[in-house]
Formats: C-alpha cells, sequence, structure tokens
C-alpha cells in the first residue's frame, strides 16, 4: 500500500498547474470556454490521459487541477473523445439543460439502454441569458432528440462511474483553491489591528474546510486507486462516497470562502463566486450528494421488509 | 497511488484472522461493566494472550519486546481485531499507547527495562494523569507542584480525569518543578507509583454512571528522582512526544469501529430521510479511513506523520456525535432504557466525550489553523 502521490504523479501535477497557471490566468477562464482552450488541453493531453496509459489514480490528479484552476467547459464530456463533447443522463424527450451547446460537437447522453449519441447541431434550445454559473454558458433542450444509440448500458454504466470519478476529482480542485484563497486572505487582511485569521472565528472556518478538502482528496483518490485494481476495495461505494464528500467540500468551502471574505467575497470582482458557482454546477451532474447517499445507504444491511 | 497491501501484510492479515477466529470463542465471560477491579483483570488476560501469540506491542520496536510491525500492518491489525470484534485495549490503553512509547523514546534503560515488557505481558497498567481542575486544555498551566528532596520529589497537587486512576499500577504525571519559568518550561514528567503514601484516589462518575476515571489528591508523595523521564524541567517536550503517539493511530480502532456500528444501526433506520444521512455518514468515514490510510504511507516513508494526523481525530469524532445523534433519532422511544436496543444509546452518551478528550475540537481547530494552515497565533495576553 503506497496511497501517496508517487514522484510521477507529483510531477504530473506540477507540470498541469504550471501550465494551467501559465496559460489560464483567470482572467483567460472569466472569458469563458472556447475553442482554442480546448485545442491547448487537448495537445496537453489532458483528454487523452487513459489513451496514453495514465492509470484512473493519475487522471484525478489532473482533474483536481483542472477544478484548480476553474478552467471551464466540457471537460469530463471531452475526456477520451477528439472532439467537444458533454455526456447527461437523460432520454429521448426528455426536457434538459445542456452546457456549453455552442462549443459542442456532439451530446452523449447515458440511458437505461446504453449510450446515444446525438450531434450538436440537432439539439435545438434556448440559452438562457442569465446562467448561475457565468462560465457554464446553459441551453434549455425541451426535447431531447432519440439519437444513435452507439454503446451498450453496460458500457454507459462504466462510463457514468469514470466521469463521475473525474467530477469529483474537479470539486476537490475547487475545494483545494478555496481553502488556499480563504487562508490567504486571513493572513493578510487586517481588522482590530492584526490579522482575521488570528481571530479564532475565522481561524477555525478554515481549518473546518482544509478538513473537509483533505478528507475529500483522499477519498476521491482511495476510489480512483480502487478503479484502477477492483480488488482493493467496493468501487461503488467508494465512488458514491466520492461525489458525495467532494460535492459537499466544494460547496462548503464556497459558502464559508464567502465569509471569510466578508463583503469581498460578495463581489464579482473576487473569484470566490465563480468557484461556488460551478461547485453548484457540478453538484447537478452524475447525481448529487443525496443520491449518492442514498446508494450507500442501500449497500448498507437493510431492515426487514415487514419494517419498511 | 495504490490501496494494494503487499503479499507480507495478506499472509500477516491471513496468520491474525486464523488467530483471532480460535482465541476468540475462548475468551472467558465478561466482567460487570463498573467492575473496574474484574475488568483489569479480563482486559489484561487479553493482553496476555496477545503477547503469547506475538502480537503485543504490534507498533512498538522489536529491540523493546513489540512486533516491529511496519505501518500498513498495524493498521491490518486494528482492522482485522475491530472488524472480529475483538476485545478493545481497555485498561492497557495507557500503558500500550502513551507511557510504553514515551519510556521507549525518552527513557532511561533502566526504565525500559523495568516497565516495557511487564507493560506488554499485561502485569503493568498504567493511569494518566496529565490534566488538572485548572489545567485542560491549556494543559502547560499544570499547577501540581514538585520540590526535590535528595533523591526524592515531594509532590503536591491535584489531577482529574485520570483514566484507570483506581487500578493502575503506575500514572503518568506531569509536575511543576520550577514555579518561577516561563509556564512551558518547567514542567517534568514522572512516572508516579499509585501506591505510594499520600495518594488518595476517588472515582470520577461520568454521565454514563461508571468511574473509570479518577481524581487523584496528592499530598506530599515521595516519588524517587529515578521515575523521572527526560530532564527535569523538560516535560512540555516529552509530554509532546507523548501526545504525538496519540495523534498517530491511537483513534484508528474507534473509526473502524464506528463503520461497524453504522453497519449494526442500518437494520434499524427504515425512514428514508435517516436511511439518507447514515449514507452521508458512512461515505464520510470512509473519507476519514482513507486520509487515514493516506497518513500511514506518509508515515512510513518519512518517519513521520503527515498533516492529516492533525485533522483526523477532529474529523472522526464529529461524525461520531452525528452518528450518536442520529440513533437517538432512530430508536425514538426506546432510547428511554440505555440498554433497550444493542448499545447505540450507550454509544451515544460515550461519544460525548469524544471532541473533549485528548484535546477538544476547539483546540484541534486551533492546532490545525496555527500548524497546518500557518496562521497566525492568537495574540497572548
Ligand atoms: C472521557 C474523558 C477522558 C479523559 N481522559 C484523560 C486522561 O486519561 N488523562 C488526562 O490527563 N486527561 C484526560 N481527560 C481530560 C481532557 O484532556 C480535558 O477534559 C480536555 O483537554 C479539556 O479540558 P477541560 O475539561 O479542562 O475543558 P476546558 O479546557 O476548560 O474547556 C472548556 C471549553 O472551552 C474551550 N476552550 C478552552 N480553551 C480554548 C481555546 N484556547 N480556544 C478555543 N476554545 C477553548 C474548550 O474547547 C471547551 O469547549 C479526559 C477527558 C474526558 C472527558
Amino acid at each position: 500500500m503506497n496511497f501517496d502521490l508517487t514522484d510521477d504523479q507529483v510531477a504530473l501535477r506540477d507540470g498541469i498547474r504550471s501550465l494551467l497557471m501559465g496559460r489560464f490566468s483567470m482572467e483567460r477562464v472569466r472569458e469563458g470556454f472556447d475553442r482554442s482552450m480546448f485545442d491547448e488541453l487537448t495537445e496537453a493531453g489532458v483528454f487523452s490521459l487513459r489513451a496514453d496509459g495514465f492509470s484512473w489514480a493519475d487522471s484525478v490528479v489532473v482533474y483536481e487541477e483542472l477544478g484548480r484552476a476553474c478552467v471551464p467547459g466540457p471537460l469530463v464530456g471531452s475526456a477520451g473523445a477528439d472532439a467537444v463533447v458533454d455526456v447527461i443522463e437523460g432520454r429521448s424527450g426528455d426536457a434538459v439543460w445542456v452546457e456549453h451547446l455552442a462549443s459542442l460537437d456532439r451530446l452523449l447522453t447515458l440511458g437505461n439502454d446504453g449510450i446515444r449519441e446525438i450531434p450538436a447541431a440537432s439539439l435545438i434550445g434556448a440559452e438562457a441569458d442569465w446562467p448561475l454559473d457565468p462560465l457554464t454558458p446553459a441551453h434549455r433542450v425541451e426535447s431531447l432528440p432519440a439519437g444513435e444509440l452507439v454503446g451498450t448500458a453496460s458500457e454507459a454504466s462504466r462510463l457514468l462511474n469514470e466521469l463521475t470519478l473525474l467530477t469529483a476529482a474537479q470539486q476537490v480542485g475547487l475545494a483545494s483553491a478555496l481553502v488556499d484563497m480563504s487562508v490567504g486572505y486571513a493572513i493578510t487582511r487586517e481588522q482590530f489591528g492584526r490579522p482575521i485569521g488570528s481571530f479564532q472565528a475565522v481561524k477555525h472556518m478554515c481549518a473546518e474546510m482544509a478538513v473537509k478538502a483533505e478528507v475529500a482528496r483522499a477519498a476521491v483518490q482511495a476510489a480512483a486507486c480502487i478503479m484502477d485494481d477492483p480488488d482493493t476495495g467496493d468501487m461503488m461505494r467508494s465512488l458514491h462516497g466520492a461525489k458525495i464528500v467532494a460535492g459537499e467540500a466544494a460547496i462548503m468551502t464556497g459558502r464559508t470562502a464567502t465569509q471569510v471574505y466578508g463583503g469581498m467575497g460578495f463581489t464579482w470582482e473576487v473569484d470566490v463566486h465563480l468557484y461556488l458557482k460551478r461547485a453548484w454546477v457540478l453538484e447537478t451532474r452524475f447525481g448529487s450528494a443525496d443520491t449518492h447517499a442514498d446508494a450507500v445507504a442501500e449497500m448498507l444491511p437493510q431492515p426487514e421488509p415487514s419494517q419498511r | 497511488m495504490d490501496l494494494r497491501y503487499s503479499d507480507v501484510d495478506e499472509a500477516f492479515r491471513a496468520r491474525l484472522r486464523e488467530w483471532l477466529s480460535s482465541e476468540l470463542p475462548k475468551l472467558p465471560v465478561q466482567p460487570a461493566r463498573d467492575d473496574w477491579s474484574a475488568r483489569r483483570g479480563w482486559d489484561t488476560d487479553w493482553q496476555r494472550r496477545l503477547f503469547d501469540a506475538g502480537y503485543a506491542g504490534i507498533n512498538w520496536p522489536k529491540e523493546f519486546g513489540g512486533q516491529g510491525a511496519t505501518p500498513s500492518q498495524h493498521l491490518v491489525f486494528l482492522e482485522e481485531t475491530t472488524r472480529a470484534r475483538a476485545p478493545y485495549v481497555g485498561v492497557n490503553f495507557v500503558g500500550l499507547l502513551h507511557a510504553g512509547p514515551t519510556i521507549i523514546a525518552e527513557g532511561t534503560e533502566a526504565q525500559k527495562t523495568d516497565h516495557l515488557s511487564n507493560i506488554l505481558r499485561g502485569d503493568e497498567v498504567w493511569c494518566q494523569g496529565f490534566s488538572e481542575p485548572q489545567a485542560g486544555s491549556d494543559l502547560a498551566a499544570v499547577r501540581t507542584k514538585a520540590v526535590l528532596d535528595g533523591d526524592h520529589y515531594i509532590v503536591t497537587g491535584q489531577k482529574i480525569w485520570c483514566s484507570y486512576g483506581q487500578i493502575g499500577d503506575y500514572g503518568e504525571l506531569l509536575v511543576r518543578t520550577d514555579p518561577d519559568a516561563p509556564k512551558h518550561k518547567g514542567i517534568t514528567w514522572l512516572m508516579l507509583p499509585m501506591d505510594l503514601p499520600g495518594i488518595e484516589i476517588r472515582p470520577l462518575k461520568t454521565v454514563l454512571g461508571s468511574s473509570e476515571f479518577a481524581e487523584l489528591f496528592l499530598d506530599e508523595v515521595r516519588v524517587p528522582v529515578s521515575c523521572r523521564i527526560g530532564a527535569e524541567n523538560d516535560g512540555w517536550r516529552v509530554t509532546n512526544v507523548t501526545l504525538a503517539f496519540e495523534r498517530g493511530t491511537a483513534f484508528v480502532s474507534e473509526m473502524v469501529d464506528a463503520l461497524r456500528l453504522i453497519d449494526d444501526l442500518s437494520p434499524y433506520v427504515t425512514d428514508p430521510a435517516y436511511r439518507r444521512e447514515l449514507g452521508h455518514l458512512a461515505a464520510e468515514l470512509d473519507g476519514v479511513w482513507a486520509l487515514t490510510k493516506r497518513n500511514v504511507t506518509q508515515a512510513a516513508r518519512t518517519g513521520v506523520m503527515g498533516p492529516g494526523s492533525m485533522m483526523i481525530k477532529y474529523a472522526y469524532s464529529e461524525l461520531r456525535q452525528r452518528l450518536g445523534e442520529l440513533s437517538m433519532k432512530v430508536l425514538e422511544r426506546d432510547v428511554l432504557a440505555i440498554d433497550a436496543v444493542g448499545e447505540f444509546v450507550e454509544e451515544r452518551l460515550r461519544t460525548l466525550a469524544l471532541t473533549i478528550a485528548a484535546g477538544t475540537s476547539q483546540i484541534q481547530k486551533n492546532i490545525i489553523g496555527e500548524r497546518v494552515l500557518g496562521l497566525p497565533k492568537e495574540p497572548r495576553p
């Protein structure tokens, strides 16, 4: 058992982090997702990790960094694709929200019968003029076309698991960035003649955030290790757990960071709201914490049928 | 990064499992819950069995009679013993997890010979006398006074929350040897033989109605200088050595136990909202468990616990509080008798202390904020 980043994983993390810091500044991120971002990430190998021989444990390290940098776009759906792709759960005829529709080449839907592919051009919907996350444009598609069946039901559930994992990794990245931002602010911002981080009320908020983020990172990396080597744990339980704690960590750290920043936290200028809004968006994807918690509860010993 | 235990670890697990399944059925009936001298007998009998089978002091170095297990084998040991519902360390807690490791790190050769193998065999029980009525979170404020008189210290003062005080052979004692020095610089760590004249032990009754804790009243107790661990006035540093062990793996079995309790409670949970909360708790405990594995890996690699070690105690103790609260909701009117349904109500009461003992959650958050995140300390008056 070596449940810590290997030297190669540290190098991978540092490499992607410096790439993102260099080329994906917050100014650029604030302009939203576009084709050039997709091309640069493709070139960096972000969407071909698995094909290039990287493990799931490696992949979550990279996706955590994408979250930390708040990089927008259908990043999880495009994993393994050679085009801009998003994946949602839904069936023919459903009314759904589609993210980044204008940038998509195609949409995949995961349903009971398998994976279906829908060319983006055949999706008709109105764009929300006031999206929650300004970097995640949303279209309301009133009736999802049937699309073409391109994968079996078991392929659909495998894909769902993989995308759930990568989404949770992004959520950890959001949480981790929010902790760093808050701690940085708590050290520099002064009131009453001392750094606000010396006040226990603020210090304790930071400590609570850090614990949430650290537990979430461990949970997501554990789920990734189990996906790589399935007899080292219960994959479904660890995956549900990862999405639960990562989603809650991202939202909790976003909310708490807003509090640590005080009034500045409520401004458009400070980045905190962008992270929190992304956290809320990701929470809606591939199952919320509550639906995953229900799934974990299903795996625990059950009450006698007569009691239910 | 992987979670695969090595073949050596798995072989260790298999051997341990086999031993547990043959040994546990042979255990005598557990004594009454508040009969502490019988419980001492029962807990030390278990320790003796571990010793005879070569499992005592699992993570102690071999040269001091321990098994020299790697951190991952230590985890396997805790996982397996907890899952098999083997006895808890019980009265051996302070000796095995606190005093023994402190003596290994800081004791003289004579102290090592006199105590270590006795602790491993279950022949010597320790109690912990750190806290005082006026020195809890602010442990360095201890006032119990020790004055050197030839080859003895004359010790006078009061201790509280002394775990296993009534049945201990020795106590870990923090005393003030230099009242004029700054508070961290005037403390000394002594081993207190509990049968010395001048020690009065009064049981402290907890919310459970049980009395494994005691108050100690020390009135001019003559403690030989040979009982000192480390140098005079260097006791605060020694204390931090002791407490670092506690932060390491002392709480792992509590965590495995919590996962087991979730499984035990689950069949009683029918309300969908409560089942959902149970699912959340299981997921969060799994996460803390993963963080523990992270920490153990870092300890094996670098020899020191990672930053996660300061987070684990806080995280799991708060989760136990939530689990306790959920149990109370689930059982509804059955909570009116503590032992009506399983151990859930007893556990609810017991876990009230988890966010207090061994450093309150507030103190843990100060430590995380200052030592892990680097936030500025509070101005001291
Ligand atoms: C079940 C149990 C077993 C124990 N076992 C032992 C034992 O074996 N040996 C031993 O020596 N001791 C033992 N203790 C004592 C334990 O270590 C102390 O109770 C604990 O450290 C808190 O100290 P206190 O009780 O004096 O509370 P206080 O320190 O008075 O705390 C009261 C409240 O004030 C808060 N507080 C205090 N200081 C600060 C601060 N700086 N910042 C923010 N909040 C603060 C605390 O968090 C708490 O909420 C045990 C306690 C319990 C309950």
